[in-house]
C-alpha cells in the first residue's frame, strides 16, 4: 500500500497547490473585523498627527521634558520600537542560517514586523529633535559652511545604524517576495491586483537562472544581516552607555539590550501571529511547533535579561560606587519602584511558567505572557531612561518626570502607525511565504522517495490515517 | 550562447519526471530553461547548475562600504579639524561604527544589483506566451530551445518521462 509522505513542520497541507490557496485566501476576505481594526489604527495615527502638529505649533515644551530628564517618552518608545524589530531579522535571517526549518512560515510575518517597527522608530528621534523638518542635519550632507555631523558621537552612529537597518530590512523583505509577488500575479483575477502584483514581480518566472541568483544572493543578505542585527541594537544602547550618567554608563549594555530586544521582538511576533492564526484559520502553518519554539526563544532570551538584570545589580553593589549604587537603589525603591518592579515581574519573572509544557501548549496563556512582555519591555526602556536622569549624582538635580498628554498621544498612536501597516500588509503582500513553505514540504514525487538526506523533515503515514488528516 | 525563442514546452506535475526528462534532453544535447514553483537541489542537480557570481558582487560591495565609511568619517573629521573631548581628530575606535554599517550597506545593495544583473530581473515587457500560471503553484515546465524539425523528437521524450501536457512555441 502506497504511503503519503508529509512535512514534520507541516502534517496538514497536502501540496504545493494548498500552499498557494491558502496564503491568496489571505489576500482575498477582509471580514467586518478586519475594517474595525484598520479603522482604529488610521484613528491612533490620526491622533498622533494632531498631537505633533500640538507640538510643532506650540513647541517642544508640550512634551513632558525638563532638566534633567530631557529624554523621556520619545526615546523610550524609539528604543522599544528598534528591539521589537529585532525578532524578525531574528527568525528571517539568523534562523535561515542555521536552517532552522520551522522558519518558513513565520518568517514573512516576523520581517514585515521588523519593517513597520523600524518605520515606527525611526518617527522618534525626529519627532524629539522639536524641528522635525531639519531632520536632514542628522545626514553627512554637505553643506556651505563645512559643518559635519559628529561621527564620534554615539548620536551620529544611531543614525548610521537605524537607517542602514531600515533599508536592509526592507530590501531583504521585498526580495523575498518577489517569488511569492509572481504568485499572486499568476492568481490574481481582479484587474487592478493583478496589474500591481506584474509590476512589483518584476517580471519573475521562477527559472532555474532565477533561482541560482536568488538563494545565493537571499543568504548574502541574511550573512549580512546578521551581524547588522546585533550590531544595531548595541549601537543604540551605546546612546547610553557611552555617557557618564549613572545606571547607564556600563559595558553590560550592548548584550543586555540585543537579548531584551529579542525577547520584546518574540513577543510581538506571538502577539500578533495567535490573533491571525485564528481569523485566517493559519492553523496548518502556525503549529504548534512553532509556538513551542518561539516559547523557549522567548524563555532563553527572558533568562538572558533576568541575569542582565542581577547582574546590574551586583555590578551597581561590588563597584562600591556611590551614585550607581544609589540609582539602582532608587529603580526599585524610589518614585519609580512602580515601573523597576514591573519591568523585573513581566520580563524575568512571568516569562519563567514557559517552563512548563503545558503553558507552552496553551495559545491563551502564551499569548497572555507575551502582553505581559510587551508592556515589561517598554518599562524596561522607560526604567533604563528616565529614572537615572531624575535621580542622578546630586540631590538637588532630582526632578521627576510626567509624560504629557502630547506625548501620551503620539505614543498611542505609534501603535495605531505600526499595526495599521501590518494590516495593510495583510491585506495586500503574500503573508506566507508561498516558495519557501514549498521548500520544507515533500516535493511532488511520482515513483522515487525524497532523498535521504532530508527524510528527516518528512514522515510517511498509512492512508488509513490520512483520514484523520482530512478532517482537521 | 543565446537561446532559440521557438521550442517545445513540458508541464510535469511530478518533480522526478521533470529531472528525468531534464536528464533525457540534456543527454540529447537541447538547451533548456526549466520553471519550478520553489528551489530544488534535485533540479540542480540534474541541470548541473554551476555557482552564482553574486558572491563577488557581495564581496566587493562591502569591502568598497568599509572603505568609505572610513573616508566618509576621516575625511569629514578633517574638513573641520576640532578636538571634542580630547579625542583624536582621526578616532578610529569610534569611526568603526560607521565603517562596519557602510559595509552592510553597501554589501546588501550590491548583492541586489548582483541578484538583478545575473538574473536578468526586472524583465520588461510581456512573459513569454508559453508561461504558464501554475509554474509558480505546483508546477515544474521544462523548456527546449530548438528548432522546429526537432519539435517531435523532443516532444517524444517529454511524454515519455511523463509530462501533464506539451506546448509548442509558434515564434
Amino acid at each position: 500500500m502506497a504511503t503519503v509522505t508529509r512535512s514534520v513542520f507541516h502534517p496538514f497541507v497536502k501540496g504545493y497547490d494548498d500552499v498557494n490557496r491558502d496564503s491568496m485566501r489571505l489576500l482575498t476576505k477582509p471580514g467586518k473585523g478586519y475594517l474595525l481594526l484598520l479603522g482604529t489604527a488610521i484613528g491612533l495615527v490620526g491622533l498622533m498627527v494632531l498631537a505633533e502638529l500640538y507640538q510643532i505649533a506650540f513647541g517642544l515644551g508640550m512634551a513632558g521634558l525638563t532638566n534633567p530628564v530631557g529624554w523621556g517618552t520619545f526615546i523610550t518608545t524609539f528604543v522599544f520600537w528598534v528591539g521589537i524589530g529585532h525578532a524578525g531579522t531574528l527568525i528571517s535571517a539568523i534562523l535561515l542560517l542555521f536552517r532552522a526549518a520551522w522558519r518558513q512560515s513565520i518568517y514573512r510575518f516576523a520581517e514585515a514586523m521588523t519593517v513597520f517597527a523600524v518605520l515606527t522608530a525611526g518617527l522618534f528621534p525626529i519627532i524629539h529633535i522639536g524641528r522635525p523638518w531639519f531632520f536632514y542635519w542628522l545626514l553627512p550632507l554637505p553643506s556651505e559652511r563645512h559643518i559635519w555631523p559628529n561621527v564620534r558621537s554615539p548620536l551620529e552612529w544611531d543614525v548610521f545604524a537605524v537607517t542602514t537597518y531600515l533599508t536592509v530590512s526592507s530590501t531583504f523583505f521585498f526580495i523575498g517576495l518577489i517569488p511569492d509577488l509572481a504568485a499572486a500575479r499568476d492568481a490574481a483575477t481582479v484587474p487592478w491586483r493583478k496589474k500591481a502584483y506584474t509590476i512589483l514581480a518584476l517580471g519573475w518566472r521562477g527559472t532555474e537562472r532565477e533561482w541560482k541568483h536568488f538563494t545565493r544572493a537571499y543568504l548574502f543578505l541574511a550573512a549580512l544581516a546578521t551581524p547588522l542585527v546585533l550590531s544595531v541594537h548595541s549601537v543604540v544602547s551605546w546612546d547610553f552607555a557611552v555617557s557618564l550618567v549613572p545606571g547607564w554608563h556600563t559595558t553590560i549594555f550592548a548584550p543586555y539590550f540585543v537579548a531584551g530586544a529579542i525577547l520584546s521582538g518574540v513577543a510581538m511576533v506571538v502577539t500578533l501571529m495567535v490573533p491571525v492564526r485564528k481569523i485566517f484559520h493559519l492553523e496548518a502553518y502556525f503549529t504548534d511547533l512553532h509556538f513551542d519554539r518561539l516559547a523557549k526563544l522567548l524563555l532563553l532570551t527572558s533568562c538572558i535579561v533576568g541575569y542582565a538584570y542581577a547582574t546590574e545589580y551586583f555590578m551597581a553593589w561590588y563597584s562600591g560606587e556611590l551614585f550607581e549604587k544609589d540609582v539602582f537603589w532608587d529603580r526599585v525603591t524610589g518614585d519609580y519602584w512602580w515601573a523597576g518592579w514591573s519591568m523585573i515581574t513581566f520580563n524575568a519573572v512571568i516569562p519563567q511558567l514557559l517552563w512548563i509544557p503545558k503553558i507552552r501548549a496553551n495559545l491563551n496563556a502564551f499569548f497572555l505572557i507575551t502582553i505581559f512582555v510587551n508592556i515589561g519591555m517598554w518599562y524596561e526602556r522607560f526604567v533604563i531612561i528616565v529614572p537615572s536622569l531624575a535621580h542622578s549624582h546630586e540631590p538637588w538635580m532630582f526632578l521627576n518626570y510626567h509624560m504629557s498628554w502630547t506625548e501620551a498621544s503620539i505614543l498611542m498612536g505609534s501603535f495605531g502607525w505600526f499595526f495599521m501597516w501590518f494590516l495593510l500588509f495583510l491585506r495586500f503582500l503574500p503573508g506566507l511565504s508561498i516558495a519557501e513553505i514549498k521548500e520544507v514540504l515533500p516535493p511532488p514525487l511520482k515513483h522515487h522517495h525524497p532523498a535521504e538526506g532530508q527524510l528527516e523533515n518528512y514522515y510517511e503515514e498509512l492512508p488509513t490515517e490520512h483520514k484523520e488528516v482530512e478532517r482537521r | 550562447m543565446r537561446k532559440s525563442r521557438s521550442g517545445v514546452l513540458g508541464v510535469f506535475a511530478y518533480l522526478d519526471t521533470a529531472t528525468e526528462a531534464i536528464r533525457r534532453l540534456r543527454e540529447a544535447g537541447y538547451p533548456l530553461t526549466v520553471y519550478s514553483p520553489t528551489p530544488r537541489h534535485e533540479l540542480e542537480e540534474a541541470l548541473e547548475v554551476t555557482e552564482s557570481p553574486v558572491r563577488i558582487f557581495t564581496l566587493v560591495g562591502a569591502f568598497t562600504g568599509t572603505a568609505s565609511g572610513a573616508a566618509l568619517a576621516i575625511w569629514t573629521s578633517l574638513d573641520w579639524p576640532l578636538i571634542v573631548g580630547g579625542k583624536e581628530i582621526i578616532a578610529l575606535p569610534a569611526f568603526s561604527v560607521i565603517m562596519f554599517e557602510l559595509t552592510v550597506l553597501l554589501g546588501a545593495l550590491s548583492t541586489v544589483a548582483g541578484l538583478f544583473l545575473n538574473a536578468r530581473i526586472p524583465r520588461l515587457g510581456r512573459a513569454e506566451s508559453l508561461y504558464q500560471p501554475s509554474f509558480s503553484a505546483g508546477n515544474f515546465g521544462v523548456f527546449a530551445h530548438v528548432p522546429r524539425d526537432r519539435y517531435d523528437a523532443v516532444r517524444a521524450i517529454m511524454a515519455e518521462c511523463g509530462s501533464e501536457e506539451v506546448l509548442v512555441e509558434q515564434a
